[in-house]
């Protein structure tokens, strides 16, 4: 079957498409319990642990995503760690957004009322099930919307790993335009699917918003 | 094998270099988002549909798509648009097209925070569009917001090594030259990575320090 | 009847509070009888939240002792001063119960999950018997209804009784009641009352409470203490306190609250 122009590029960076949402998903998961453990990390009372979870914000946020990404994959071998493209590349993402991420978490946390900390310890609740039981619960609406900001963030650092030949969509859409030099019909319909990637990320994000919401006022903090 | 740091020292200084290309590539690429960033904000409030909503698509559009790949496209159709064929030009312009949808958001929400109260004042007193912008809206708008275009800086600042995709010789790209002619990777990405870190911690204080500033009444 | 008095179940000797430069408690002396009711007035500033506060260890204390049901809440010494390990202060909240100015209900749950889940998640309650238990509770103070509403639905009066209920539900041996009305709108106070009123006639529970409301605590206090400056000035019988205070700061303090009524 004959495609028309541009459609008929479709298909070669299909595949480059899957690629790419293998390593948001990915990506994300890991970047989840980074910033999870990040952000806990840095309001925590043991200040060797904030200390770890401080530093682990501050060299991933304060460089570059692609300098980590080609540290990973062409450095870290000389160390003895050999990695390949795809496992490098969700660990940096996953890395790398959790520290963001997990400025997030710390902020939402830090936002909870105090009055919530006290009449869960007038309850006799413990320190961990203050935490998970009433603080998180109630940081956890107002995290959403950074941290759909930031799933967007990663899923359009997801074309960095063309640098290091991944066969993502951007890697293909190089590869297509050598072979082709239909530069502007590729780089356009590359450019619109992962415009329509992101919006839909931006539409399960909202969609979490709207769940969680459901009876409460944002528990005081809008 | 370990850190070489006597090969470490050597290369510190070609290194150093390319850090001022970097510097470059950030200051024109966010003078260009500055003063891009400002005509979306304003477009956007226009109340010609026809001018706004493309304004708006188009912000929305290069928000939400891969800065790299702008990188790529601007690269290669350069040419036919009579710019120069020189990768820092096609990069420093993509820089500044991308960091300007954000710049946007940011003029939109400085302007927002002027109360509804200074336009109606420069109305009565007749000022014209074009002076109640640049005498009224804006002194008022910009300086609450100077710290989040800081920021957007910093995080331009750490986005130049996607240069290194068009051969522009930044850090990046100078790190990778030298690992591939001494086959030598762990000095140079690391030496790269701690000069990021040096300069964005520097920079980000600089700009906690424009937050105090800009806090204090005026 | 039985010989030997029964202990104090809240006892406070010589307690030293300061927040900065400023010695909220001064030297406090109180005593609180099992089953007695307790109405604690003064000025703002005078400490009487803090006195709640310190009970619960949500502050910690500069010098002195506090006493809960015969324990120190502060055994051990630590940068010279008072303090204990957090399994120690659980143990003690667990015999105290307080109801918050603010209410502090957990947004994110129901009304019946905001009384349940502290039964099951400390005292270990199987969630039916905590559930039995929480409708049990919010019946008897008029929420019967309201069990699977959200905070945010209800109103100010409405949340301050769930949270007596939730209060209640640990089963404590001393409630504080820190101005449990004082953020109400006017025409909501009566019903938070009523249930305290309710409490005390229906239980033989410990009241410690914090209020502005005179008539209230003329109705409900075995004993009214009168404190200003961090320290306890005089305490009696409400007849006592409020008819023949012996004190000029009491006299004055309510010759104030009577004009500003």
């Amino acid at each position: 079957m004959e495609l028309p122009a541009p459609a008929d590029l479709l298909p070669p960076l299909l595949g480059g498409v899957w690629v790419t949402v293998r390593l948001t998903v990915g990506g994300a998961a890991l970047a989840a319990v980074a910033a999870l453990a990040g952000g806990l990390g840095r309001v925590a009372d043991n200040a060797a642990v904030r200390a770890a979870a401080t530093a682990y914000v501050e060299v991933f946020r304060g460089t570059s995503a692609l300098v980590q990404l080609f540290w990973f994959y062409f450095a870290l071998p000389l160390l003895g760690v050999e990695l390949g493209a795809m496992t490098a590349g969700i660990l940096v993402l996953g890395l790398n957004t959790g520290s963001y991420g997990a400025e997030v978490v710390r902020g939402a946390i830090r936002a909870v009322p105090r009055g919530q900390y006290e009449a869960a310890a007038a309850l006799s609740f413990s320190r961990r099930q203050t935490m998970w039981r009433v603080v998180l619960p109630q940081a956890a609406l107002a995290m959403v919307p950074p941290l759909g900001n930031l799933l967007i963030e990663l899923l359009k650092n997801t074309a960095l790993v063309s640098m290091i030949t991944l066969h993502d969509l951007t890697f293909r859409a190089q590869l297509l335009r050598s072979e082709t030099l239909r530069t502007v019909e590729i780089f356009g319909l590359v450019l619109v699917l992962y415009f329509l990637l992101a919006q839909a990320l931006a539409l399960g994000t909202r969609g979490l918003e709207r769940r969680l919401a459901l009876g409460r006022d944002y528990g005081g903090l809008r | 094998m370990t850190f070489d740091w006597r090969f470490a020292w050597e290369i510190l200084p070609e290194l150093l270099r390319a850090l001022v290309v970097t510097l470059q590539a950030t200051g024109l690429g966010m003078a260009l988002a500055l003063a891009l960033g400002l005509v979306w904000a304003v477009l956007r409030r226009s109340r010609r549909r026809l001018v706004a909503l493309p304004a708006t698509g188009l912000v929305e559009f290069v928000r939400s798509t891969p800065l790299l790949v702008q990188i790529y496209f601007l690269f290669y159709v350069a040419p036919s648009l009579g710019l120069s064929a020189s990768p820092l030009v096609s990069g420093v312009f993509a820089l500044g097209l991308h960091y300007s949808a954000y710049t946007a958001e940011v003029y939109r929400a400085g302007i927002e925070g002027v109360p509804k109260g200074q336009w109606e004042a420069a109305i009565a007193l007749n000022l014209g569009r074009w002076r109640t912008w640049r005498a009224i809206v804006l002194p008022q708008a910009i300086p609450p917001v100077i710290p989040a275009l800081g920021n957007y800086l910093v995080a331009m600042f750490k986005d130049t090594p996607m240069l290194a995709a068009i051969t522009v010789l930044e850090l990046l790209q100078t790190a990778k030259l030298i690992g591939a002619e001494t086959f030598r990777y762990l000095e140079p990405l690391t030496l790269v990575g701690a000069i990021f870190l040096a300069v964005s911690l520097l920079a980000v204080r600089l700009v906690r320090r424009l937050e105090t500033l800009s806090e204090r009444p005026a | 009847m039985s010989g030997r008095p029964d202990p104090p179940v809240i006892r406070l000797e010589g307690v030293v509070k300061r927040f900065g430069e400023l010695r909220v408690l001064d030297g406090l002396d109180l005593e609180v009888a099992r089953s007695e009711r307790v109405a604690l007035i003064g000025p703002s500033g005078s400490g009487k939240s803090t006195i709640l506060r310190v009970l619960m260890a949500l502050e910690t204390i500069d010098a002195g002792r506090v006493e809960i049901d015969g324990v120190d809440l502060w055994p051990a010494r630590r940068n010279g001063g008072p303090w204990a390990d957090e399994a120690h202060l659980r143990r003690c909240r667990a015999k105290v119960g307080m109801v918050f100015q603010h209410f502090n209900l957990f947004p994110h749950m129901s009304v019946l999950r905001n009384v349940t889940e502290a039964p099951v998640q400390v005292l270990g309650l199987s969630r039916r018997e905590a559930d039995e238990r929480a409708r049990e509770l919010l019946d008897r103070v008029g929420l019967a209804d309201k069990v699977d509403a959200h905070p945010a639905q209800l109103s100010g009066g409405q949340k301050q009784r769930v949270a007596i209920a939730r209060a209640l539900a640990m089963e404590p041996e001393v409630m504080l009641f820190d101005e449990v009305t004082s953020a109400l709108d006017p025409e909501l106070v009566g019903e938070v009352l009523a249930v305290l009123r309710r409490l005390a006639r229906e239980s033989r529970m410990t009241m410690l409470i914090v209020t502005h409301q005179m008539h209230f605590a003329r109705d409900i206090a075995d004993r009214v203490v009168f404190l200003d400056g961090g320290r306890v000035v005089e305490q009696g019988p409400p007849e006592e306190i409020f008819s023949r205070p012996r004190h000029e700061r009491t006299r004055a303090f309510l010759q104030r609250l009577l004009e500003a009524e």
